[in-house]
């Protein structure tokens, strides 16, 4: 299977996602945000980072970069696109996914161990996942996830909610919402699944000694929901 | 000529910073502040002498770039 990771202007995620998905058997190529041309893949992932220093909004130069007209027709041919963290920021920003990501409700940086629930399973990226809750990694200061209410009433009505943030038993709530997301969503789908944004790190959970394997489990399920 | 955009949040969309600075003015002493919104202000000059067109290209800047619908709203002021 063949993985691009596209490596903007001060990513810094790029690498670490390299790892893990090599680790986990994708044959992965870095692509550059001024590219025009994606190579032939099976996924394609927007990594973590502080692209063009967060200037404007975070993402929003990213998302105007020449490689995202090729990303964008990717994703509307149906192609897997993942967004994680700066990379989500990037997806709310060109469209591909509702919403938006605003400033951490209590304006800190937030760089903690998370508990997400997976809430869809009826799609590649967590279809066959045999756990409900994960613990990923969260590090950011604008992952606020925000969307007007008739924009959460169809994100509701067409299942697009993927991960929530919440307790070790999957319990959703106020207390252990970090950043102030409106219904703890911590993760979201375009309207055909093939798109999938989160501000959580899977890649940063891939070693039993450092971290912990949440982010192995969803790698190689998603692997194999790939071939 | 000089047009500038004015980037505002919408009324729903929760502003901390502008609390943060409405409770460092009060603290201040400047207690007669009801709310305080933050906003972004650019000031573009564009290759343009027409008025209407050069608030029209700057309209088009906000729109697809300078402000996120979603959360903003945009006033353009002519300046020059």
């Amino acid at each position: 299977m063949k993985s691009s990771v596209i490596t903007f202007p001060g990513s810094n995620c790029d690498r670490d996602m390299d790892v893990a998905l090599t680790k986990f058997g994708f044959k992965n190529k870095m692509v550059w945000h001024n590219d025009q041309e994606l190579p032939k893949s099976d996924l394609i992932v927007l990594p973590g980072g502080f692209s063009y220093g967060d200037y404007l909004r975070c993402g929003s130069m990213a998302s105007k970069s020449k490689i995202m007209h090729s990303v964008i027709n990717y994703a509307k041919s149906g192609g897997l696109v993942m967004g994680i963290c700066n990379g989500f920021q990037i997806l709310v920003e060109s469209g591909l996914v509702p919403g938006v990501l605003l400033r951490n409700k209590y304006l800190q940086f937030i760089c903690k161990n998370v508990y997400v629930k997976v809430e869809n399973k009826e799609n590649t990226f967590f279809k066959n996942l045999d756990k409900k809750v994960l613990e990923f990694h969260i590090a950011h200061n604008e992952g606020n996830y925000f969307c007007t209410s008739d924009q959460l009433k169809e994100i509701e009505d067409n299942n697009q909610i993927a991960i929530y943030y919440c307790d070790q038993n999957g319990n959703t709530n106020d207390q252990i919402n970090p950043n102030g997301s409106i219904k703890n969503i911590a993760g979201i789908f375009n309207k055909e699944k093939n798109v999938l944004g989160m501000m959580p790190h899977p890649e940063r959970m891939i070693d039993e000694s450092l971290s912990g394997e949440d982010g192995s489990i969803f790698f190689k399920n998603l692997l194999n929901n790939i071939k | 000529m000089k047009v500038s955009a004015v980037i505002t949040l919408k009324k729903d969309v929760l502003d901390p910073q502008g609390k943060v600075i409405h409770e460092t003015l009060d603290g201040m002493g400047f207690n007669s502040v009801n709310e305080v919104r933050q906003g972004k202000y650019f000031e573009i000059d564009v290759k343009e002498n027409d008025p209407k067109k050069a608030k029209d290209l700057v309209e088009d800047m906000c729109k697809k770039l300078l402000a996120n619908l979603v959360i903003e709203n945009y006033k353009i002021i002519e300046t020059q």
